[in-house]
């Protein structure tokens, strides 16, 4: 008999609490009208991003290309006469992409970022395919300041060996002998 | 002759608005379910087809009637067809003994506001509510599919279960009211609603009612996480939307009657009777509902335990007292 009494006890409170919710407001966002502010690292629609100076900074390096899980980063690299890398296409197959922001994390000049962008849904499959001019923006994204070749050892028109940002002069192996 | 061909007519006026009647405000309940439901798990619920989402009805009508008629390899074809609509006709033929009104005067002529006064109003429910067992284990049966053969089972199972608890509980009903038609179990409650007099019977109708028209807690037969939809996993378009209509008349047939036989039917001052029996109804789907939202579905034992050691002896002491008291007394 106690136990019946239990269950009638706990059955009316949970109809009570149940009840109770009927008048909160509802917890739901109304996605169309409005849309949740994301995280500056949420992970969207991938872009190719250019260096302060306005050149891009893409250096074909295929280190995306190789983490991609889902192998749909592809590019062909070049050189340019001033010794200065670059991609002369690059192309992201969107309806292959899982959004993983490996490439970016792989990226050593953080050329290829990840926008908060998530609604670029369509209905033709082939239109999912990107390709460079479709990727390329100008502006930095979430990295302002980097700019490889400033820093690199690779001689171009950012200067010479030894006369990048926090490199020192190149060593004299022979003048080091004891 | 002439009065003949005009008692057709009425007839044929009065089948014609119960059943309108009766199929919009079904739809209508699948939207109040629906916004119900989610406002008590504080979230909106349709809100996108119309102001409110009151289009919402029309739309799924239209996504369902416009969607593919599949019929499964390998299924029985003349029962996978024939099957709900065994589940919606039953629904809807309980709905013609439930009275809506007093005896109006019409021409000279005495309409009774209901569609059939049966004499054995009560046990045409009944049958009909077992006949309903026929669409959920022959469609679970015919369809080829286990989760719809597991599901059809245990329906048959349930319903059947819950049948004997459901009619038990009235039995004390028609002693008190001495007959079986619908339409003198109102008369004999013009002073008082019967649920004064018989609390048990209500609660153990009220129970029995939700396991016969597979409401949660009682979803067993359709149980999405272990059995995908149940006895209605093969089907799709319209022929799902019969078993979804049957399911949700049902729970208005089952408030109209719990309305007639423990409320006071369509009793009630001031309003219109009619506006009272739907008054009622409506209270009943939505209490139906709150349990939907609080409760979660019965083990396969803890459902038949419920059903044959508690509901049955329950209903058969019932019956017991009220017949000692009505000795006594001279009820």
């Amino acid at each position: 008999m106690e136990s019946v009494w239990e269950a009638v006890k706990e059955l009316l409170s949970g109809l009570g609490t149940v009840f109770i919710h009927l008048f909160r407001k509802p917890i739901t966002e109304q996605y169309p009208e409005y849309k949740r502010p994301l995280p500056e690292r949420a992970r969207g629609r991938i872009i190719l991003t250019c260096d302060p100076d306005g050149g891009e900074r893409c250096v074909a390096c295929r280190l995306c290309s190789a983490v991609c899980p889902v192998n749909c980063i592809s590019m062909e690299g070049a050189e340019r006469p001033d010794g200065r890398r670059y991609a002369p296409w690059f192309r992201i197959n969107f309806a292959r992409c899982i959004l993983c922001g490996f490439c970016e994390e792989a990226c050593p000049t953080s050329a290829i970022q990840l926008t908060t962008d998530y609604e670029f849904s369509k209905t033709d499959i082939l239109s999912f395919v990107y390709e460079k001019e479709d990727l390329l923006v100008n502006h930095q994204g979430k990295d302002k300041e980097y700019n490889f070749y400033r820093y690199s050892g690779v001689t171009t028109n950012y200067g010479d060996k030894g006369e990048h940002v926090g490199e020192s002069k190149p060593v004299d192996i022979k003048s080091n002998m004891p | 002759m002439l009065l003949w061909i005009a008692g057709f007519i009425i007839l044929l006026i009065k089948l014609t608005i119960v059943l309108g009647v009766v199929l919009f405000l079904a739809g209508y309940l699948v939207w109040v379910e629906r916004k119900f439901l989610a406002r008590l798990q504080i979230r909106y619920g349709p809100n996108r087809a119309g102001p409110f989402g009151l289009l919402q009805p029309i739309a799924d009508i239209v996504k369902m009637i416009t969607k593919e008629d599949t019929v499964p390899d390998g299924a029985d074809r003349t029962f996978f067809l024939i099957a709900p609509a065994v589940v919606a006709l039953t629904a809807l033929l309980m709905f013609s003994v439930v009275p809506f009104g007093k005896d109006i005067t019409l021409l000279g002529q005495k309409v009774p506001l209901v569609v059939t006064d049966l004499n054995i109003g009560l046990l045409f429910v009944f049958a009909m509510s077992s006949l309903s067992v026929y669409g959920v284990a022959l469609g679970g049966w015919a369809s080829n599919s286990k989760y719809g053969l597991l599901g059809g089972i245990r329906g048959a199972a349930q319903m059947i279960s819950y049948e004997l608890s459901l009619g038990l509980s009235l039995v004390p009903i028609v002693m008190m009211a001495h007959s079986f038609s619908m339409v003198d179990i109102v008369q004999a409650q013009q002073r008082y609603p019967f649920i004064l007099f018989q609390p048990v019977a209500f609660l153990i109708f009220v129970v029995s009612a939700m396991a016969e028209s597979k409401r949660i807690p009682f979803d067993l037969p359709e149980a999405e996480n272990e059995l995908v939809a149940g006895y209605h996993t093969e089907y799709s378009g319209m022929r799902f939307g019969l078993f979804f209509l049957g399911e949700y008349v049902h729970i208005m047939v089952f408030g109209g009657i719990l309305a007639v036989l423990f409320l006071g039917g369509w009793r009630g001052p001031f309003l219109p009777p009619v506006v009272w029996l739907l008054i009622k109804i409506f209270l009943v789907a939505l209490f139906m509902i709150w349990v939907r939202g609080t409760l979660p579905r019965l083990r396969y034992d803890q459902l038949m335990t419920l059903g044959w050691k508690v509901l049955i002896p329950l209903a058969l002491i019932n019956i017991l007292v009220t017949g000692a008291i009505g000795l006594i007394f001279g009820g």
